[in-house]
């Protein structure tokens, strides 16, 4: 059980995660380009692109989950609240905790939804069961989810739908009361009604906490960020408020790309 | 392709569609034919697969059952010329077995498993692996040469142990590639959710992974553990069998395959009749390990919506 190190004051928000040339390779391949990137803490920004633009690769760069792939390599720098997230004193394992993520197919254990929830903030120590069922709450309502499911805590989460099942990978992420929150295209596999419940529930969450999504839905990118960023071919083509890339970008690529002309 | 003067649509040749059609209607009686056949073929193999097992069940049945009475799984054998007797010692020699062979087997082989699946690319686990392979493909007598040469010759004698030693050995191998084969089916969408919440690599194994596969090994170990319950040769220089009631670990110890194997060599009608018996005892506990395999499989959580 790690216990929580006080961070030392830094002169940003909690939750700033700023990439500096920062570069990503498979193997010999590499995927990103030098790319510099700030995230500011209570927003939302949002990664557009087509297909193996390197979107999700970025991405996983900030809670590190791509260092699991063997061969892989990075250069450049990661900072979250002005720490280098690849240093050597930096313990992976409370990065993640710090930084949440939500994947593209929702991926709860099979076990009972209390069970999912607590899972995180189990292994951070919160034994005692009162404790728990109040982290394991907070967390669900947070998620939108508490309604649901509170007279079915002890059943199997595999019960709930699609929709349900991507809130609850949400309030897992939450229950680790983290500062980031990273989503890998978490609506693409679902209905429009339950995309809408993720949106909304994004932009509650954005007051507490810095979300970077992934999308294919521009309209999406367009309705849930604050900034966009477009990525095209392991580079950062352009970043702007969100609001300026959709009406005015100044690359030509982007325009394309966002009137669907390409992609 | 006739690029003549361009019409409304594509000029098509009828001729050659008929002809077309008339060839694959030959051609549609032929492959109606021909898929029949196949069909054919494959139900036979289908049953001719299982035709062993049955014949086997109604051989056991038609010669053994008469002698299976309560009698039979309580008592003990009787000597020669008498008549009546049971192969007491001989089941419950062969569940202590079973037990020291598991208690050796499951866990070696689960870990084994779980490094193969967790380090698939490394070259350690590559060799394992392959050797792993090997060792399965052992013929089970070399097993037993080998157990007698390392424990029974050095303590000087037989005892249930080196037979359950053996008969895990014998294990290992099997539950090691179940395992793995589970494991690998195992998402990895779960691992990475598991690893995103801040569990550490050995943490994510033992929790999500394991306990997702479960299932899969439970069965796996089962149907290992019907696989050696059967096997003879390792026993025959190991646990050696003994005619009393014995449960001691550094004795000698009574096995139902053992049992039938001497019974079966006597001249005794009375030992034969014995040796039918304990076949068909055999063969049910090997089916009811089988049975239990199988609800096994059907896990809590599993299934449902997604």
């Amino acid at each position: 059980m790690t216990t929580p190190v006080p961070r030392p004051p830094s002169p940003v928000p909690p939750g700033t995660i700023e990439a500096r040339t920062f570069s990503f390779y498979y193997g010999e391949k590499q995927a990103l380009f030098d790319l510099d990137l700030s995230m500011p803490a209570r927003s939302v920004t949002a990664f557009i692109g087509p297909s193996g633009c390197g979107k999700s690769t970025f991405l996983r760069g900030i809670n590190r989950m791509n260092a699991l792939i063997p061969g892989t390599r990075h250069s450049g720098t990661m900072l979250l609240d002005g720490e280098d997230l690849y240093a050597r004193e930096m313990d992976v394992v409370q990065l993640r905790q710090r930084v949440g993520m939500v994947f593209q197919r929702w991926n709860a254990f099979p076990k009972s939804i209390y069970d999912n929830v607590a899972y995180g903030p189990r292994i951070n120590g919160a034994a005692a069961r009162t404790e728990l069922d109040e982290i394991v709450e907070s967390a669900l309502r947070r998620a939108a989810l508490w309604d649901e499911v509170k007279d079915r805590l002890t059943q199997s989460a595999l019960g709930l739908s699609g929709g349900q099942q991507q809130r609850l990978c949400i309030a897992r992420a939450l229950a680790n009361d983290p500062e980031v929150l990273l989503l890998d295209e978490p609506c693409s596999a679902l209905d429009p009604i339950a995309t809408l419940k993720i949106e909304e529930l994004l932009y509650e969450l954005k007051a507490e906490l810095t979300i970077v999504i992934v999308t294919h839905n521009l309209q999406q990118a367009a309705r849930v960020s604050d900034q966009t960023a477009f990525f095209y071919l392991g580079r950062l083509v352009e970043v702007d408020a969100t609001e300026r890339m959709f009406t005015s970008p100044r690359e030509e690529r982007t325009e394309a790309y966002i009137t669907g002309r390409f992609g | 392709m006739t690029s003549s003067t361009a019409p409304t649509r594509p000029r098509r040749d009828t001729g050659v569609r008929r002809a077309t059609a008339l060839r694959t209607a030959g051609t549609l009686t032929r492959r109606r034919a021909v898929n029949a056949l196949m069909q054919g073929v494959m139900y036979v193999a289908a049953l001719l697969a299982v035709l062993p097992l049955l014949l086997i069940v109604w051989h056991l049945a038609r010669e053994g059952a008469s002698s299976i009475s309560l009698d039979f799984f309580t008592r003990m054998p009787k000597p020669v010329g008498e008549v009546g007797g049971g192969m007491g010692n001989a089941i419950a020699g062969t569940l202590v077995l079973l037990g020291v062979a598991s208690a050796i087997g499951l866990p070696i082989g689960i870990g084994a498993g779980l490094y193969l699946a967790e380090q698939r690319g490394s070259r350690l686990a590559t060799s394992v692996r392959f050797l792993s392979d090997v060792l399965n493909g052992l013929p089970s007598i070399v097993m037993g040469i080998f157990a007698w040469q390392f424990l029974v010759r050095p303590l000087g004698h037989f005892s249930a142990t080196a037979g359950g030693i053996a008969l895990g050995a014998m294990m290992i191998p099997l539950v090691t590639r179940t395992t793995e084969e589970m494991i690998r089916l195992v998402p990895t969408s779960l691992r990475e959710a598991a690893l995103a919440l801040g569990y550490t690599r050995w943490r994510t194994s033992l929790t999500v992974v394991l306990r997702t596969a479960l299932p899969g090994i439970v069965t796996g170990a089962l149907v290992a553990v019907a696989r050696i319950a059967g096997e003879t040769a390792p026993l025959l220089f190991t646990a050696f069998g003994n005619q009393f009631w014995s449960l001691a670990l550094d004795q000698p110890i009574s096995a139902l395959p053992l049992q039938i194997f001497n019974y079966a060599i006597s001249p005794y009608d009375e030992w034969h009749r014995l040796a039918w018996a304990g076949a068909l005892v055999l063969i049910g506990l090997v089916l009811i390990i089988s049975l239990i395999a199988r609800y096994a499989t059907r896990s809590r959580y599993g299934g449902g919506g997604d």
